[in-house]
């Protein structure tokens, strides 16, 4: 688990990156801590204090020299148009790193990494990871529209092995991810495969992966309320290492989590097996 | 009429004894304290309320979980939580040994369940109080939570009072969500109570007009969740004045209020102390700001300072004398 700090970011850049904004924060003491998968909960409200919780996102890039980070923001409602209105110079208060990072292989390994849209950011600061390690990598980078890629570029200067999927085929292989998926991670002999994205996608990639026997690590995107552990919304039915299934707060114990140990068709229920289940009674 | 700040005498009545301040966290906003111990040194505040405990693991609701409402949320995590045992083993003893003085919330679907959970802290280490977390529905009348009335709330907390510490307060924590918040405060005084604590969350529902259904998983019939933050503050502070009202007209023997409800900051501290409140928790606002509890304690000396107040237990109440 992440050592998180509370700042005042000063925001050093706000540029547009596709359909995204690439919004970078200076502060003291958060970059050195960051690994990849970690990310960051920046508050959205203004001075009526209406937009209470802040809202989570990965941390794309951590320069510790600099001391920034680097975020990839997708404007959908109130709080990102927020962040996405921001200025350069203004203040954002930051808690990070959060969660529990991508867990990395200890030896030289061949890694697939697959992203969809802004979900692409936690997977270069991983790429990097892993190179360093003597390993090699691979992307599938998709998206619903061409304008909604992200990191084509920068995964082609990582690496030859890049392919690209869009939904409307405006860009690279007409369909979604998990269509060149089995037969990438053959073609670079992946010993393990990284997702980020869209529930449906992660939970379509671990069933790839389980199939053709390879690890999976996916980071999962929960609704939080906290992201600091505190208040238990973002929970999802996760089997323990004892055998056991409970719900895990996907903010301290995720967001990366072991994608074969995620119970993806229970999300939304409450499985009967569950600890503490019995206990539920009529409610 | 200003006065130095670090001179403020911020003792705060509890139950008979006092605390060095009148700041806590609000149940289920601050878990067992390991992760805000990150942001804050948990000795520093008057005390720290953990989760609500039952007796048994409980695995809560269904996701999602929580709605953003305007200056609020709507939650519903129904309990999750690993069981007085564990709590006892694993958490408590950390607590304590970081300084931390622990109110513990204690939650049953029986009134045999609370006493169970109230005997099982007797004598253990860092726990100063408990609090009844009697907005728990019980399972012996159709799910109707405890705290709908009085008398099922007189049962509970007369039968925690009966096996607890003696030494150790009890406090009752009700809902704003009664027709009569003074009938089921008085019923909880009567029953032994040795403070009350106000407000839990309002009942709430939010709907999602994408996917045209209610935004909170359904859980046993029902869509709806605790309604929190500064959108409440007024219902809880009308609570507050009302029942501290009514132990200053000798309806029922005055004790010390806990008073909670959108406290974000140190000024809306002092409304609830200025209602009637010796003591004041922490929620929501804590998942805006993870620092909040120490902050609004700052604040709060702060505030009274600027008024001229040596001491809090002279802002006690203060809107009720004329
Ligand atoms: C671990 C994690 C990492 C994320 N990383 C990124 C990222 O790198 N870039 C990026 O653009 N977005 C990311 N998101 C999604 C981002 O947090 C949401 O888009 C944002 O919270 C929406 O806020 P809003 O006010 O604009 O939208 P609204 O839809 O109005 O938000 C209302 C509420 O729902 C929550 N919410 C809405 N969408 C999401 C979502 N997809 N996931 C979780 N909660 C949501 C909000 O936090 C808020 O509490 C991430 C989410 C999580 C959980
Ligand atoms: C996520 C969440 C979980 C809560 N869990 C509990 C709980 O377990 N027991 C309890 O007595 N109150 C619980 N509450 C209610 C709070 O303790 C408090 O009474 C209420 O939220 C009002 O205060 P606030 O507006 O400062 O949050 C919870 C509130 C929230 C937001
Ligand atoms: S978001 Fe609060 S516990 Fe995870």
């Amino acid at each position: 688990m992440a050592h998180p700090v509370q700042r005042q970011a000063e925001i050093v850049e706000l540029s547009p990156v596709g359909a995204y904004h690439r919004l970078v924060l200076q502060a003291e003491g958060i970059a050195e801590r960051v690994l990849p998968g970690h990310f960051a909960a920046l508050a959205v409200d203004r001075a009526d204090g209406s937009l209470l919780l802040r809202r989570p996102f990965f941390i794309h890039r951590a320069d510790p020299a600099a001391e920034t980070i680097e975020i990839v923001l997708a404007e959908v409602g109130p709080g990102t148009r927020a962040l996405a209105r921001q200025r350069v110079g203004d203040t954002v208060d930051v808690v990070a790193p959060l969660g529990t990072s991508y867990s990395v292989p200890t030896a030289p390994a061949s890694a697939l990494l697959v992203g969809v849209g802004y979900g692409g950011s936690p997977l270069f600061g991983l790429a990097d990871r892993i190179v360093e390690q003597g390993g090699s990598v691979g992307f599938i980078l998709g998206a619903s529209t061409a304008e909604r890629l992200f990191g084509v570029e920068h995964a082609k200067a990582l690496t030859p092995d890049v392919l690209v999927t869009t939904d409307d085929g405006t860009f690279g292989i007409r369909g979604q991810v998990t269509l060149p998926l089995t037969e990438a991670m053959r073609a670079i002999e992946a010993r393990v495969v990284y997702a980020s994205g869209p529930r449906s996608m992660l939970r379509a990639v671990a069933e790839v992966c389980s199939r053709e026997s390879v690890r999976c690590f996916t980071a999962v995107e929960e609704t939080m309320a906290c992201g600091v552990g505190v208040c238990m919304t973002c929970v999802l039915p996760v089997v323990g290492d004892d055998g056991e299934s409970r719900f895990v707060r996907s903010c301290v114990d995720g967001p990366c989590f072991d994608g074969s140990r995620v119970r993806w068709d229970d999300i939304g229920s409450v499985p009967a097996d569950l600890e503490g289940a019995a206990a539920m009674g009529g409610l | 009429m200003s006065i130095d700040p670090a001179s403020v005498d911020l003792t705060a009545p509890f139950g008979s004894g006092t605390l060095p301040n009148p700041v806590t966290t609000a149940s289920g906003c601050a878990g067992y304290g390991r992760e805000l111990a990150k942001f804050l040194p948990l000795a520093e505040l008057g005390s720290i309320t953990t989760k609500t405990i039952m007796p048994y693991p409980r695995s809560g609701r269904a996701t999602p979980r929580m709605a953003e409402t305007p200056s609020g949320m709507l939650n519903g995590i129904g309990l999750q939580g690993s069981g007085i045992e564990h709590f006892v083993e694993h958490e408590l003893p950390w607590l304590a040994e970081r300084g931390a003085r622990v109110l513990v919330s204690i939650a049953g679907e029986r009134v045999e369940e609370f006493a169970e959970c109230a005997r099982a802290l007797n004598g253990q280490p860092g726990v100063v109080g408990l609090e009844v977390n009697i907005s728990c529905p019980n399972v012996d009348n159709r799910g109707l939570v405890f705290a709908a009335n009085p008398a099922t709330s007189h049962d509970v907390v007369a039968a925690v009072r009966e096996v607890a510490d003696p030494a150790l307060p009890v406090y009752a924590k009700l809902t704003p969500d009664v027709t009569s918040v003074t009938d089921v405060a008085m019923a909880c005084v009567r029953a032994g109570a040795d403070g009350l604590s106000m407000i839990n969350t309002l009942l709430g529902v939010v709907i999602d007009t994408d996917t045209l259904r209610p935004h909170l998983a359904p859980s046993g019939g029902t869509a709806s969740g605790g309604l929190s933050g500064p959108a409440i503050r007024p219902v809880a502070v009308r609570c507050v004045y009302e029942v501290h009202a009514a132990m200053r007209a000798g309806q029922f023997a005055s004790v010390p209020i806990l008073g909670m409800g959108g406290i974000r900051t140190g000024r809306d501290a002092l409304e609830f102390v200025l209602a009637g409140a010796s003591g004041v928790a922490v929620g929501t606002a804590i998942f805006n700001d993870p620092t909040a509890p120490l902050r609004v304690l700052d604040e709060l000396r702060e505030a009274l300072a600027v008024r001229g107040f040596a001491k809090l237990t002279d802002a006690v109440g203060l809107a009720h004398h004329h």
